[in-house]
């Protein structure tokens, strides 16, 4: 911490300094658009260096939370900490801070991998943009594909720079809106893989998704929001507690294509 | 945490901002063909097709045309400003950069500098190209000097009206329509015949529409004439139409990007 750290304190409110291991403090948060309440009081934390994940269906309000936290909406009451600051007072020390990637992969298509990420690097000015982006090619696996355009990128090497963009200048909370909504199976596990290392190199992820599965794989805690609010939360224990027991079922499954050729060349073998 | 600290980057966000604009237009064929080929390609035409049968009372028809193509260049420009401000906002562009420790106007002023920057290429060759088939101006520096000026302004009456159909379309489409009614004006000017040769309504929307006297203020500037009262109204009307469309761009901004 620079000393410009300490002197800019004594503008800070009182909440706001007391939370040194909160990455994130949300509490009584309202949004309405027009006649639609969005957000009826929601309140949770999240713990510096953990995987948070909001868990919820279409409409429930998740993207809506992090427009608030990542400082693009303004809540109607309620009070938002992200790493510290108050996001209505200080929203320029919460960007300084945080990174966003939104529901769709907010890449420049015209431009190449490359200069996605040396324009950050850029705009976050940074001392050494072009070895900042070939660092996070190489780690993303996006070397080979660097000096072309993202236009003809693939939906998960898309997901990919897309995230590589919010780690240009190493935020410490990375916001993930939904980040494999969309993706095919094999993307979605290279996404969970590069979300898990991220935290195991210290940053603090906040992520929302509408799959029970992905919460399970990657949060230490898990929030369900429903129709505006907070219905449960807490670690993967803590909620499985909650679900209703495993049922054994029997269901009628429908023959594959396989089944059928190797029942129909058996028939004729038999005759 | 040394990032607390926010220092003021506004101009040289500006010039990342300009440099990503200027790239799309250098990749886009179809952008340089409408800005640059298309107004070389209508002089072509005026001068050595049509041109021999319109009379203008001058000498050289070039001289006539050139103003009224420059500003065609120039029009010709906007539905791609429209476009491009849709695409960042549709895309999230806007959000990335709206969630960074930038100011919240450099993504647009970026889109606004671009189309000055690259109107002034375009325009540029236009008239390297005119040069080659035989314009000529008497002009002085201080000329040409007033003949950008104006131009300048022209670009951004344009571009922030772009701004607000591009901000507020709810479909590509929809952001491009803006540029049809913007290329009409120039044809419906003195840009090619002069307004005296029209039948009366058409010779009275003709003088009274802001194009006529943007042309008459630049021609008359290039053919070293005194420019008269056509100068104060073409800049009245640029300023005009920038302020009111840029406090419209400027509140849809604010409201939906």
């Amino acid at each position: 911490m620079g000393s410009g750290f300490i002197k800019s304190y004594h503008h800070l409110n009182q909440a706001e300094m007391n939370i040194p291991n909160k990455a994130i403090q949300v509490k009584g948060l309202q949004k309405s658009y027009k006649q639609l309440h969005v957000l009826k009081g929601v309140d949770f934390e999240v713990e510096k260096g953990s995987i948070f994940a909001l868990l919820g269906a279409n409409g429930a309000g998740k993207t809506t939370i992090v427009k608030i936290l990542s400082t693009l909406l303004r809540q109607d009451s309620g009070n938002a900490i992200v790493n510290g600051f108050d996001v209505t007072l200080h929203p320029d020390n919460v960007r300084a801070s945080i990174s966003l990637t939104g529901q769709f992969a907010a890449v420049d298509e015209i431009l190449t991998g490359r200069e996605n990420l040396v324009m950050i690097a850029r705009l976050r000015h940074l001392r050494h943009p072009r070895q900042v982006a070939g660092d996070l090619l190489k780690r993303f696996g996006l070397s080979d594909a660097a000096d072309r355009r993202v236009a003809t990128y693939s939906g998960g090497m898309r997901r990919r720079l897309d995230i590589a963009m919010s780690l240009v200048g190493n935020a410490q909370l990375i916001f993930l809106d939904e980040p494999t909504t969309g993706l095919d199976p094999e993307a979605r596990l290279e996404v969970w893989k590069i979300i898990k290392e991220l935290a195991a190199s210290g940053v603090t992820v906040l992520l929302t998704t509408q799959y029970l599965e992905e919460a399970e794989q990657l949060a230490d805690r898990i929030a369900i929001l429903d129709q505006g609010r907070i219905i449960v939360s807490g670690t993967l224990a803590d909620l499985k507690k909650l679900f209703p027991p495993a049922k054994v079922e029997y269901i009628e499954k429908q023959p594959t294509l396989e089944e059928i050729f190797l029942s129909i060349i058996g028939k004729k073998q038999n005759n | 945490m040394e990032t607390i600290i926010i220092k003021n980057y506004f101009l040289k966000d500006m010039g990342v901002m300009l440099g990503r604009s200027m790239r799309h237009i250098f990749r886009s064929l179809d952008t340089i063909i409408t800005v640059t080929i298309m107004p070389i390609a209508m002089m072509l035409l005026f001068v050595y097709v049509l041109g021999g049968a319109i009379h203008t009372g001058t000498d050289s028809y070039i001289n006539y045309l050139l103003p009224g193509i420059l500003l065609i260049a120039v029009a010709n420009s906007i539905g791609y400003v429209s476009y491009r401000l849709f695409l960042d906002k549709q895309r999230g562009i806007f959000e990335r950069f709206h969630s960074m420790p930038i100011a919240r106007s450099a993504a647009l002023w970026g889109h606004v500098l671009t189309a000055l920057v690259s109107n002034a290429l375009s325009l540029v060759v236009v008239v390297l190209v005119a040069l080659i088939m035989g314009f000529r101006s008497p002009a002085g520096v201080l000329s040409w000097l007033a003949v950008a000026g104006i131009l300048a302004l022209f670009t951004l009456a344009l571009t922030w009206i772009a701004a607000i159909a591009g901000l507020s379309a709810k479909s590509v489409d929809g952001a491009g329509v803006i540029a049809y009614p913007i290329h009409f004006l120039p044809l419906i000017s003195s840009a090619f015949v002069p307004t005296g040769t029209m039948p009366g309504p058409v010779r009275a929307f003709a003088e009274n529409q802001p194009v006529t006297p943007i042309v008459n203020a630049i021609r008359a500037l290039l053919s070293n004439q005194p420019v008269g009262k056509e100068l104060g109204v073409a800049l009245a009307w640029c300023a005009a139409i920038m302020m009111m469309a840029y406090i419209l761009a400027t509140g849809v901004y604010k409201k939906r990007a």
